[in-house]
């Protein structure tokens, strides 16, 4: 089922023709650079904006200024570990190989803005609420975060056959995502030190304008951070995985 | 039926279990998740009696007094419903002020909050202090025009 | 403009640990990450 199709009658473009690791390869390395560049301007314009452009807090002073970075990395936290489900998901589902490595390869990207949403967190906390940790909803889902994370990981490296791993690790991966409502709902359900979210869906933010520019270039810097550590990650796996594979072989200068 | 497709209806219904059983546990949690008990909880007798419990609310303003001692400071966190007196011997955090959110953990004594620790709840609001001052003002405006409105004396 | 001179910039109101303690740690990780990629990526093979 994993091999390639034979072309579709339909003249469409055919997406599953990408669904293969080894066209899918070339495509991710093309990519990637480019990702990784639209990450580095808007992470320097979007400190410039946080820094040089955007006001001192009425309420905060200049600690707010840990927002820059707070904000985005707790919103990819929660948003690779949907995209890691998903592809889990797919992978579990459609029985394709490619979905499975691409959990696989966004899991770290996720552990590591997990982390650092936690770490500027407490440094936020201390200055403003007077301590570095509490044990409320909000702080405990995104800790449990972190810890399905790496969950996912070991489970994944516990197992050497990697489609073996790539079913066990989809199943945890779903089982997680209930937590993810939970983690971005806690502010509102639960009393929590943690306020309530400035940027919502339902009604206007309360920001100051420059405030979320910097935020917003911030969470997209993050985003195109997040697609190019994965797009490379996923290369990697690509020929580990598939290094017996003929064309691993010829890429590679390895062939018989 | 495809294999394929019962393969995802099975994890379908599985996720949907998953969440549902989520769900319900969490709905019988809820009040154990409850990081901090408000005033009106505390003059109900919702609150734990004789462990340690947090509270949350708004500091009163104008409630904030410094006791002889110098250490201690009484104040009193209100939801608007209910009030509560807090006594709190030690360092207080920035962003403790009088009209913004508090948490504080303590125990009951006689109907006296003795915080062992208290914490600043802050808004979701970010801006620049120009910005704060004219809001003030704006609302002190209102303020008067619905005092002129409510008594018109 | 917000900061008057350079140590004013670094002070953030007396608050510069927290600051740059979050930023440092941030990018200290993403630079470890970024390192990471690059050696599983040598160690798979032929590294353009």
């Amino acid at each position: 089922m994993s091999s390639a199709s034979p072309q579709a009658a339909v003249p469409v473009f055919n997406w599953f023709k990408y669904a293969s690791p080894q066209t899918f390869f070339p495509l991710a390395g093309a990519l990637a650079p480019w990702f990784a560049a639209i990450a580095a301007v808007l992470c320097v314009a979007g400190l410039y904006i946080g820094f040089f452009v955007a006001p001192t807090d009425a309420q905060q002073g200049e600690s707010y200024r840990i927002i820059f970075i707070h904000v985005p990395a707790a919103w990819m936290s929660m948003l690779i570990y949907l995209a890691m489900a998903f592809w889990a998901g797919v992978g579990l589902a459609f029985n394709t190989r490619l979905s499975g490595m691409m959990a696989t390869a966004l899991a770290p990207t996720g552990a590591w803005f997990t982390f650092i949403a936690l770490w500027t967190g407490a440094l936020w906390g201390k200055p403003t609420w007077g301590t570095w940790w509490v044990w409320d909803a909000r702080l405990t889902s995104e800790l449990l975060l972190l810890f399905l994370y790496f969950g996912f990981m070991a489970l994944q490296a516990a197992i050497d056959d990697p489609r073996r791993a790539d079913k066990a690790g989809a199943v945890l991966a779903l089982v997680g995502v209930i937590n993810i409502p939970i983690i971005y709902f806690s502010v509102q359900w639960w009393n929590t030190l943690h306020q309530g979210s400035s940027v919502s869906l339902k009604s206007a933010p309360t920001m100051a304008m420059t405030m979320l520019t910097g935020m917003l270039v911030m969470v997209f810097a993050a985003w195109a951070y997040a697609i190019a550590a994965a797009l490379w990650r996923v290369r990697c796996i690509i020929l580990e995985r598939e290094r017996r594979s003929d064309w691993v072989r010829a890429y590679l200068g390895t062939a018989r | 039926m495809k294999p394929r497709h019962r393969r995802i209806a099975l994890i379908t219904a599985g996720v949907a279990g998953l969440a549902l059983a989520a769900g319900l546990v969490l709905r019988a949690l809820n009040e154990n998740l409850a990081f901090f008990y408000t005033p009106t909880q505390v003059a109900a007798n919702e609150a734990p009696q004789n462990r340690a419990f947090r509270v949350g609310g708004m500091v009163e303003t104008g409630s904030v007094k410094r006791q002889p001692d110098g250490v201690t400071v009484h104040f009193v966190v209100t939801d608007t419903a209910k009030r509560l007196n807090v006594a709190y011997k030690g360092v207080l955090p920035d962003l403790f002020r009088e009209g913004k959110g508090v948490v504080t953990q303590g125990r009951l004594e006689n109907g006296l909050f003795v915080a062992s620790e208290v914490l600043a709840k802050h808004d979701e609001n970010y801006m620049p202090p120009e910005a704060a001052e004219a809001m003030k003002k704006a609302q002190a405006t209102n303020q008067k025009a619905v005092n002129t409105v409510v008594n018109p004396k | 403009m917000n900061w008057g001179s350079v140590s004013e910039f670094l002070a953030m109101g007396g608050k510069g640990l927290y600051v740059w303690g979050s930023y440092g740690v941030a990018f200290a990780v993403i630079a470890l990450e970024i390192g990471l990629l690059v050696m599983r990526r040598h160690a798979a093979g032929k590294d353009q």
